[in-house]
């Protein structure tokens, strides 16, 4: 084994961790011919790192060197970073030896762009195709294509990757011309369009001819960097939204800003990366998708920004008093949806299990749902409750938003030496 | 002591209780009366299906199941159950009549969970759902259904866990081998997933708290059982002159890798916690 490794691992791996992407799902390989490697249709985490995020794939780079100078990047070509490169060779041991260890689902291979798109996407290609082809790996592989490779690239990409990306990076154009100067949309949005057309080919084929090669079947994710740019939620969102109406699109990853390049006055000074509008941002996304909300519902142009305090359905919610209260009993599945405090898991449960009987209070409580939120928002068997129609939007929003009460003790209050209430700390 | 059943056909009590319409009451957790009425069956799943058999043949239904080997407490009354498979056979046919395929496999999966409090009220569940006229699988307002259902997700959210946490190491005769300690007997779960996984290199997961492990050796999965394991304690690792001659490399780029994917103004401590416990620490390549 080449001494060097060491160093270039950590090197490349460093230079790949602010891509957010972590997903090993949305594909089944299995494994008939007893060779090496699954993917499940979920994704499987193996470790986490100190920061709290998964590592499901080796996350890494083929090289750091870039001939690129984008301002929210750590591996633009005006940094003096140390820079090294994989062969494809190494790669692939690397990636063989991890995954026979159990230690990674996958392969997650990005790059920096050296000399030009296709010759740096070449490479990349080669090294999921040594691990098919070659060593008959049956695991998981993303690939990055870079943007403004072209469409026989993408195509022989999709052959062997479960889901290929092309992160966007800004959500708007403007932004992205004035931070990363050597890209445009069109050089993101071609590759994209490339991935979407082999996908579809790849669909529509399948109807005719039973062993047709799959393109992609994780289909394809972005990513945008959030709070780098003075774009608002509204236009991510619907950027988002539009981008979730391609078909092969599954996933927009969202990377709150981490101040890196100091040098650069281009790019706002955080001190912190922006992570609860990070968060905000991915729970709004969850209720796109999983929820049945419409982006428009979310955010307009009146709500330009999510609120930061309290969660976008709550939000929702509160602007919206009329729709409340729901009785459980009676409500369709989408209308329990839209309850704060009750997610796509307990709807499930309280709709299958009303046919039994009424459902109470107590019976929601012991399914999952968050009564502190419900509670304002829902009527079941029960004498009716304090709800929004009697509290009223504002007082929710100060009640839910409070700081969690001081412990009695601290109180400065007279303490009688009986307990009339229940124990704190049964 | 306990009174003298008069002898009846098993067959026919059986199949009138089945038939019985009106469900049956849950006892309190402490029993109806003063006494308890204590089961005592083998551990076994078969086991758990003949105390069903029996409970209905003798019309007598127990407040607790117990291993063998377990001390009562005062005032009870117990009937040890002794495993037979064509009552248990009779049981899970019946069973069968009346519940999904999947609501089955989970109550074998909730009883891999291997605690008495579980067996209770999987007892229970099999007892509504013999004499309940519909399908009580999808009613979560019945506390038993509710329980069995959170068991069951604990039970294969354990087996998940071995899933991301084995961590292989290779030995100089080229078989990668693990040491776990899951909370739930998961290992039975977790072969197939393994095996088509890892078809092409011969494995060892061990179970170090049940003392069993799997071995597969291309060609199938067996159970194999060491008398004595020569790991070290604290971390599970095997001697370093049984390893394989690149294995101590793997596993410090496996630690470099961590250490430089870590984007350090996020660090979160608390949430790496929260999806990777630290009783799995132990055994992890990457933690010690």
């Amino acid at each position: 084994m080449n001494p060097k490794i060491f160093e270039k691992l950590k090197t490349l791996a460093e230079a790949a961790k602010y891509d957010v992407s972590c997903a090993s799902s949305g594909t089944t390989r299995n494994n008939p011919v007893k060779n090496l490697g699954t993917a499940a249709g979920w994704g499987i985490c193996h470790s986490f790192t100190e920061d709290g995020r998964c590592v499901s794939l080796l996350k890494i780079m083929l090289t750091n060197h870039c001939i690129y100078d984008c301002g929210y990047c750590m591996n633009r070509r005006s940094n003096d970073i140390p820079r090294s490169t994989f062969s494809v060779s190494e790669l692939v041991e690397l990636t063989i030896e991890f995954y026979r260890r159990n230690y990674i689902e996958g392969l997650f291979l990005s790059s920096g762009v050296v000399r030009n798109a296709d010759y740096t996407m070449e490479r990349m290609v080669r090294v999921a195709k040594d691990l098919r082809l070659v060593h008959k790996y049956n695991g998981y592989i993303h690939l990055k294509s870079i943007p403004g490779a072209s469409r026989e690239l993408i195509t022989e990409a999709g052959l062997y990757a479960d889901r290929l990306s092309c992160n966007i990076e800004m959500p708007s154009e403007a932004s992205l011309r004035i931070i990363a100067p050597d890209k445009n949309y069109q050089s993101v949005y071609r590759p994209m369009h490339y991935i979407q057309q082999g996908f579809l080919q790849s669909a529509e084929d399948k109807k005719k001819y039973r062993h047709t090669p799959r393109f992609a079947p994780a289909g394809q994710s972005t990513q945008m960097i959030i709070g780098a740019s003075p774009d608002d939620d509204n236009r991510i969102l619907h950027l988002a939204n539009a981008l979730y109406q391609r078909p092969a699109m599954k996933r927009v990853y969202y990377s709150g800003y981490i101040h890196l390049n100091t040098y650069d006055t281009r790019l706002p000074a955080l001190p912190t990366p922006p992570l609860v509008r990070e968060n905000r941002l991915y729970q709004a996304d969850w209720l796109m998708r999983f929820y049945q909300f419409k982006v428009d519902e979310i955010v307009d142009e009146k709500h330009p920004n999510l609120d930061l305090e309290i969660d976008p359905k709550l939000a929702w919610a509160l602007r919206h008093p009329e729709n409340y209260p729901v009785n459980i009993n009676t409500a369709d599945y989408e209308t329990i949806l839209r309850v704060p405090g009750i997610g796509v898991k307990s709807a499930n449960l309280i709709i299958s299990s009303r046919r039994f009987g009424r459902l109470t209070s107590d019976h929601l409580k012991k399914m999952g749902v968050v009564m502190k939120r419900a509670k304002y928002f829902i009527t079941c068997n029960e004498l009716q409750a304090f709800t929004v129609q009697e509290a009223g939007s504002e007082y929710i929003r100060r009640a839910l938003t409070a700081p969690p009460k001081k412990k009695k003790d601290e109180e400065q209050q007279l303490i009688i030496g009986f307990e009339y209430d229940t124990p704190r700390n049964p | 002591m306990i009174p003298p059943v008069t002898p009846k056909s098993p067959k026919e009590d059986f199949v009138s209780a089945k038939y019985s319409t009106s469900p049956p009451p849950t006892p309190p957790s402490g029993g109806w009366g003063v006494i308890t009425r204590y089961f005592i069956y083998d551990n076994t799943f078969d086991g758990l299906l003949t105390c069903v058999f029996d409970a209905f043949n003798r019309k007598e239904f127990p407040d607790r199941i117990v291993g063998e080997n377990t001390q009562l407490p005062l005032f009870t009354e117990s009937f040890t159950v002794i495993t037979d498979e064509t009552k248990s056979d009779r049981v899970l046919k019946a069973l069968r009549e009346k519940i999904s395929r999947s609501a089955l496999d989970m109550l074998f999966i909730d009883y891999l969970s291997e605690s008495d409090d579980t067996t209770i009220i999987l007892f229970r569940y099999i007892r509504k759902a013999l004499t309940s006229e519909f399908s009580i699988e999808m009613n979560f307002a019945d506390p038993d259904v509710l329980e069995l259902s959170k068991i069951y997700k604990k039970v294969t959210r354990e087996e998940e866990r071995m899933r991301q946490f084995v961590r292989f190491q290779k030995t100089v005769d080229g078989i990668f081998f693990a040491v776990m300690n899951p909370i739930y007997n998961v290992l039975p779960l977790s072969a197939r997933f393994f095996q088509n996984r890892f078809a092409d290199q011969s494995w060892i997961i061990y179970d170090i708290r049940r003392k069993y492990g799997l071995y597969y050796d291309l060609h199938t999965v067996e159970t194999v059982q060491f008398d004595h394991l020569e790991i070290a304690a604290e971390t599970g690792k095997l001697t370093p002159e049984k390893l394989d001659d690149y294995e101590l490399a793997f596993q410090d780029l496996w630690k470099d890798y961590l250490k430089a994917i870590t984007i350090q103004e996020r660090k979160n401590l608390k949430l790496q916690r929260q999806f990777m416990p630290k009783r799995f620490w132990k055994y992890l390549t990457e933690k010690n």
